[in-house]
């Protein structure tokens, strides 16, 4: 399976020159983001970390055409972000699970499938792989409201895979976890992404959520929104990213080298005033 | 893992009806015994006239004795409620739909719709009889209707515009054409509120039907009957029909609170 940049050539993302603006009355508007460069690989996995109003959701948002830049160019396969939007190119998942409450478990993972014509044979099968693939085969008759908050979110990671899309977009979709639940569904995303081979960018607060994860974490900070650092991360060529990954020196450096990106610390470039980062 | 996250969540929902303890019907069958009970006795004891107030006792015999003309009130009423309750829906929801699909008709309907709440619909009654002719039920369901309609489209529009962001954005993600929007996201968010909007409707619909009877018309409804033994100085019957009008608008809101209760189940209540 490929899981690495090196292992596949071609692009999944290529952001260049990227701003956002938005404009207030008394004209202090917010840079939430400028003058953002990152190239996603095919089958990377990259996650953005930074405080509160580091416009790291906005970032994902203006790839997923759920926003506009104020300036430069996002294409998506080499297409413009609402072209890849249009032909379904990514899949996406949000902090909130943002289920159908009325749609059972397997019509709501079904709900992408139905909307684009796939018939409803084709449907059943890829809902019942999908909802085995995270675990919630016994759940498929199930609503929404008799599932707790992680499975509903495997509900909706199921569905942003409905259409095995070559790249997934989370906005952190672990957010209203319970530490524990978070962990056990990290290492659930790790195999799900190793089967399926899709490129992710991933947004989150959580330093070690980021280092676990990615091949590659791209460290942003606020006012404006601009990234000062990306760190290459990972268990290296014949580590696995599972239960000791958490426990390497490896692992530890990363957190620590991202932790003073974040901090300012020696080291890291001159960032003035960032607060609020979670270190969980 | 999965099953036992299933088995500390999906017990904590409350269901309204099957929630309900023996304490919760027990307590209210009480007090109602307890008052009828010393309606029984204040009318004996203080010798109180039948047209003043009949005691119970008499009440039930005139229910018992006149059933079968009691239940063809019942059924006459409730005919002109059900057509007005279902076409003032109908109108009710197209409304609103168009409303909420174009703003200009919103903004244009407003102050019509607020006026038109506040007007006495039942007044509408006697310029009806003229308009229709006394001899059919027609002005009795037009009046009914129209008193259905308001609460029907103020919730039914409140409802269409319920739709959460992270749904509004998924769509957009899935590049949803309008009408697929509409029947996958928007119009299941508005149903439980439609819902309530019938459920307010539905008992209004009862009481409109059961008025607009006093103002003419055939007679074949509660409202005719209890003018009728009233006016012939019956007056424990005048109460029977009374209570086949309170059991008919109960049946109303049973009924639609049922159906509603039903429909919105998975979601947040309205």
């Amino acid at each position: 399976m490929i899981s690495s940049s090196t292992t596949e050539s071609g692009t999944a993302v290529e952001v260049a020159g990227l701003s956002r603006v938005f404009p207030r009355r008394r004209g202090d508007d917010v840079r939430a983001l400028e003058d953002v460069q990152l190239t996603v690989s095919q089958g990377e996995f990259v996650s953005l970390i930074g405080p509160s109003g580091c416009g790291k959701s906005t970032l994902l948002r203006i790839i997923a055409d759920l926003d506009a830049p104020t300036a430069g160019s996002v294409t998506v396969f080499g297409k413009s972000a609402q072209q890849a939007r249009l032909d379904q190119d990514y899949g996406i998942a949000f902090q909130q699970a943002g289920l159908l409450p009325w749609r059972s478990v397997a019509d709501n993972v079904a709900l992408p499938l139905e909307l684009h014509g796939t018939g409803s044979r084709a449907r059943k099968d890829r809902v019942a792989e999908l909802l085995e693939l995270v675990g919630l085969g016994d759940f498929a008759r199930a609503y929404p409201d008799e599932l707790s908050g992680g499975m509903q979110q495997r509900v909706a990671i199921a569905r942003a895979l409905a259409e095995s899309p070559r790249l997934l977009l989370m906005d952190e979709p672990f957010g209203a976890l319970d530490e524990i639940t978070r962990e056990r569904m990290q290492g659930e995303l790790v195999r799900i992404c190793a089967e399926t081979g899709a490129a992710v960018v991933f947004v989150t607060h959580s330093i070690p959520e980021a280092v676990f994860l990615s091949d590659r974490v791209v460290v942003m900070t606020p006012r404006p929104g601009r990234i000062i650092d990306i760190v290459d991360s990972g268990p290296g060529d014949d580590g696995r990213r599972d239960d000791d990954f958490r426990d390497a020196a490896g692992f530890f450096h990363t957190v620590a080298r991202v932790r003073e990106l974040l901090h300012g610390g020696p080291g890291a470039h001159a960032v003035a005033a960032i607060r609020g980062v979670e270190n969980r | 893992m999965s099953s036992m996250e299933a088995g500390t969540t999906a017990t904590l929902r409350v269901r309204p009806l099957s929630d309900s303890r023996v304490t919760t019907l027990v307590a209210p069958a009480l007090f109602g015994v307890l008052v009828i009970g010393a309606w029984q006795l204040a009318v004996q004891v203080f010798d109180i006239d039948p047209f003043i107030v009949p005691s119970p006792r008499a009440i039930y015999d005139a229910l018992v004795d006149s059933r079968a003309s009691v239940w063809e009130g019942m059924r006459g009423t409730g005919r002109n409620a059900l057509y007005g309750l279902l076409i003032g829906a109908v109108i009710g929801i197209l409304a609103a739909l168009v409303a909420n699909a174009v703003p200009v008709i919103d903004q244009m309907a407003a102050p019509i719709v607020a006026a038109l709440s506040v007007v006495p619909i039942v007044a509408l009654a006697p310029a009806l009889y003229t308009m229709f002719g006394a001899a059919a039920n027609t002005a009795r369901v037009i009046v009914a209707a129209i008193t259905v309609i308001i609460p029907v489209y103020f919730n039914t529009l409140r409802g269409l515009r319920q739709v959460r962001v992270v749904h509004r954005e998924l769509m957009h993600v899935y590049a949803a054409s309008p009408v697929q929007i509409a029947r996958t996201v928007t119009l299941p968010t508005a149903v439980p509120y439609v819902f309530t909007g019938l459920r307010i409707a539905s008992s209004l619909a009862v009481i409109a039907a059961l008025i607009a009877e006093y103002f003419g018309g055939p007679v074949d409804g509660l409202g005719k009957a209890i003018t009728t033994a009233a006016a012939s100085s019956n007056y424990p019957l005048a109460w029977a029909y009374v209570i086949g009008a309170i059991l008919l608008g109960l049946a109303f809101y049973v009924v639609t609170l049922l159906v509603e209760l039903r429909v919105a189940r998975h979601q947040p209540g309205t």
